[in-house]
């Protein structure tokens, strides 16, 4: 993992004393709030509908124990004891108090954190696979370009103030499982025919109230280009995009008017102007990076003691069956610890079960951790002869639900709840949506299927992607929530299709159930997936189920 | 005035701890919605509006909230406003939490 040098927290502490003074001078009055807001949004912090917020910034996800632990402390000293892991793989806390900020921001900065640029029109936190470095099907290990492109991006004099907000993403497997084509800009690691690796570069991807799919602008680019590469992106963006509308001010928008054709072109000059400048420095940091990104020492040792209590233990059974994903090597596995507990909020967790998180991965997990944009947390490396143990310990502190993948693994952005920008609330639906199926006990006779709830337009809860999609609107000063269905945040990317009028509040959950029935009767046979079943079908018979004769008219 | 003036209370966050809170008829800033100031009439609404945008020492992002006549006091009228006098609904957090009988 990356350690901090001199220099980050040099630059960190520099950082975080400035704020401390301008929060100092915010409060006696030297600062009014509108030139006091742009600063407190550079350091992540925000003013939401009951307190302000503090958004961390966990670059790619990846975290040890030590900063888990240090998040817990945060939790509990400032804040009201949890966090919420949110879909960039961020934690946010919903509490502080703004005389307090400048203390957390030095608490984080022990352990190598910060909230630089989770907030404002810069380049923000890189996200990535959350299984990185341990799935048994990717390329390399995509964080050391994680890490080399956060440092480049972090402060750079020319992206501080862009049109609108830069989301990078960054994968090296053949699944995508950080959503790559929804980002603004993604880099992909791939091979050539000739057997070379380098980057795909896909640009002007983007959910919100104008969702699209990013496209190639560059299908094979050298190791040394990356850097001048996105930075030429990045500088055409910054000047031909728009300013006059924030709602046209994404590079989606700036791509979808000029065409690739223009902005392939203008990228292609640029970069013939600013690559001499890169004298290769850059890549002598990557292969730095890669070293601190090494695998960690595989242990071995007998299996006999997992295979026992899998056969003896129905509980471990059904979780090892649900939360495990294969590992590269086949002794290990990577254990999704589910932050979903029925009738919890998604994405939420307490500082008990952060630090339990904390020993479990320092003990069992090479000291790894890591948070998915779909707001759990990851065990990247667990032999499997640890795992009875690691579940025994789990559920000590209810972190052993086994519902990865399945109806009640809600991502729910937080909503009306917490957000200022919300429009209608998500977290009740995704709670209600997962006690309503925990209770009719079909949770895994229905199989695979995600549901995204987003409480705006925004769609920080990625609605567009969802199987089933869920946004939630004000209409005439009511919640009203419209369904999408058939989106798909995999490497298979798919918007979502409007299936009609929006539901109430008191309506929403009936209709999901509806709909999650109806599939159930509709699919060929139980291995046919809601989305595979939706595929075959199309959206016809699932409009009926969800729309009964007569029911049109009053769901308007 | 227009007879199509819906009334309003004037209400922003507290500068320090971010907490909702509302201008009372003594110029005060309090944090229960019923103990705000209802305001009737469209010019005296922006007289009390300017007067807590000055308030920058005190208060951020003040504005002006639909709110009706209640008992004891006025009561929100949009579901955004009710959450605001209230705190979340998926923690028993925020006024809810901290006030007796923050009914709304």
């Amino acid at each position: 993992m990356y350690q901090y040098n001199d220099f980050d927290t040099g630059f960190v502490r520099a950082r975080n004393a400035q704020f401390r003074d301008q929060v100092a001078r915010r409060i006696d009055g030297s600062l009014t709030e509108d030139e006091f807001k742009p600063l407190r949004l550079m350091n992540g912090l925000y003013l939401q509908l009951h307190a302000y917020m503090l958004r961390v910034a966990i670059p790619y996800g990846t975290l040890d124990s030590a900063k888990m632990r240090q998040l817990a402390m945060i939790a509990d000293r400032w804040d009201k004891g949890y966090g919420h892991f949110t879909t960039r793989q961020n934690v946010q806390y919903n509490w502080p108090s703004l005389v307090d900020v400048p203390d957390m921001l030095d608490a984080l900065q022990e352990v190598g954190m910060h909230a630089i640029q989770t907030s404002g029109n810069t380049i923000r936190n890189v996200t990535s696979d959350h299984f990185a470095g341990a799935a048994a099907n990717e390329i390399e290990d995509p964080r050391p370009i994680a890490e080399l492109l956060r440092q480049w991006s972090t402060d750079h004099p020319e992206f501080q103030f862009l049109g609108r907000k830069f989301k990078i993403a960054v994968g090296a497997s053949t699944n995508d499982r950080a959503v790559l084509k929804a980002h603004d800009l993604a880099v992909r690691v791939v091979r050539n025919a000739a057997g070379d690796v380098g980057y795909e570069i896909v640009i002007g991807g983007g959910l919100g109230r104008t969702p699209m799919i990013g496209q190639v602008i560059v299908g094979f680019l050298p190791r040394a280009d990356l850097l001048p590469y996105v930075e030429a992106v990045l500088s055409v963006y910054n000047l031909l995009g728009r300013r006059d509308n924030k709602y046209k001010a994404r590079i989606k928008i700036t791509l979808h008017e000029n065409g690739m054709h223009k902005f392939r072109s203008l990228v292609e000059e640029r970069f013939a102007l600013i690559k001499p400048e890169f004298s290769g420095r850059d890549q002598v940091l990557l292969m730095r990076f890669r070293e601190d990104f090494a695998s960690p020492k595989f242990t071995q040792a007998p299996l006999g003691d997992y295979e026992a209590a899998y056969e003896k233990d129905p509980v471990f059974a059904s979780w090892v069956d649900t939360n495990l994903a294969p590992h590269k090597n086949p002794d290990y596995a990577i254990a999704t610890i589910s932050l979903k507990a029925h009738g919890q909020t998604p994405g939420d967790a307490s500082s008990d079960q952060m630090r339990l998180m904390a020993d479990v991965a320092s003990e069992f997990s090479h000291d790894e951790l890591r948070i998915s944009h779909e707001q759990n947390v990851i065990l990247p490396h667990v032999h499997k002869s640890y795992l009875p143990a690691v579940h025994a310990r789990l559920k000590q502190v209810g972190l052993a639900t086994a519902n990865i993948g399945l109806i009640s693994d809600i991502i729910a952005c937080p909503g009306m709840d917490y957000c200022a920008l919300a429009t209608a609330r998500s977290i009740p639906v995704a709670q209600q949506i997962a006690t309503r199926f925990d209770a009719l006990k079909l949770e895994h006779d229905i199989g695979p299927l995600k549901i995204k709830i987003s409480g705006c337009i925004n769609a920080c809860g990625h609605h567009h992607v969802g199987h089933i999609g869920i946004l939630g609107l004000d209409r005439a000063g009511v919640e009203n929530y419209q369904i999408t269905l058939g989106g798909d945040g995999t490497e298979t990317t798919t918007i979502g299709t409007r299936t009609g009028p929006g539901f109430s509040y008191a309506e929403i959950i009936p209709a999901i159930e509806r709909l999650v029935l109806g599939y159930l009767d509709l699919r060929q046979d139980k291995h046919e997936t809601f989305i595979e079943a939706y595929r075959r079908l199309g959206a016809a018979p699932f409009k009926a189920v969800l729309y009964p004769e007569g029911r049109v008219k009053n769901a308007a | 005035m227009s007879s199509t003036f819906l009334p309003k209370v004037v209400t922003a966050n507290d500068l320090t701890c971010g907490d909702v809170v509302y201008l009372s008829a003594d110029g005060q800033w309090v944090r229960r919605h019923k103990d705000a100031e209802l305001l009737l009439d469209a010019a005296h609404a922006a007289m009390r509006l300017n007067f807590a945008e000055a308030q920058q020492a005190l208060v951020v992002g003040a504005y002006l909230a639909d709110a009706v006549k209640g008992d004891g006091g006025p009561s929100p009228v949009h579901f955004r406003e009710v959450f605001r006098a209230h705190g979340p609904s998926n923690l028993f957090h925020g006024k809810q939490s901290e006030q007796k009988n923050v009914s709304v």
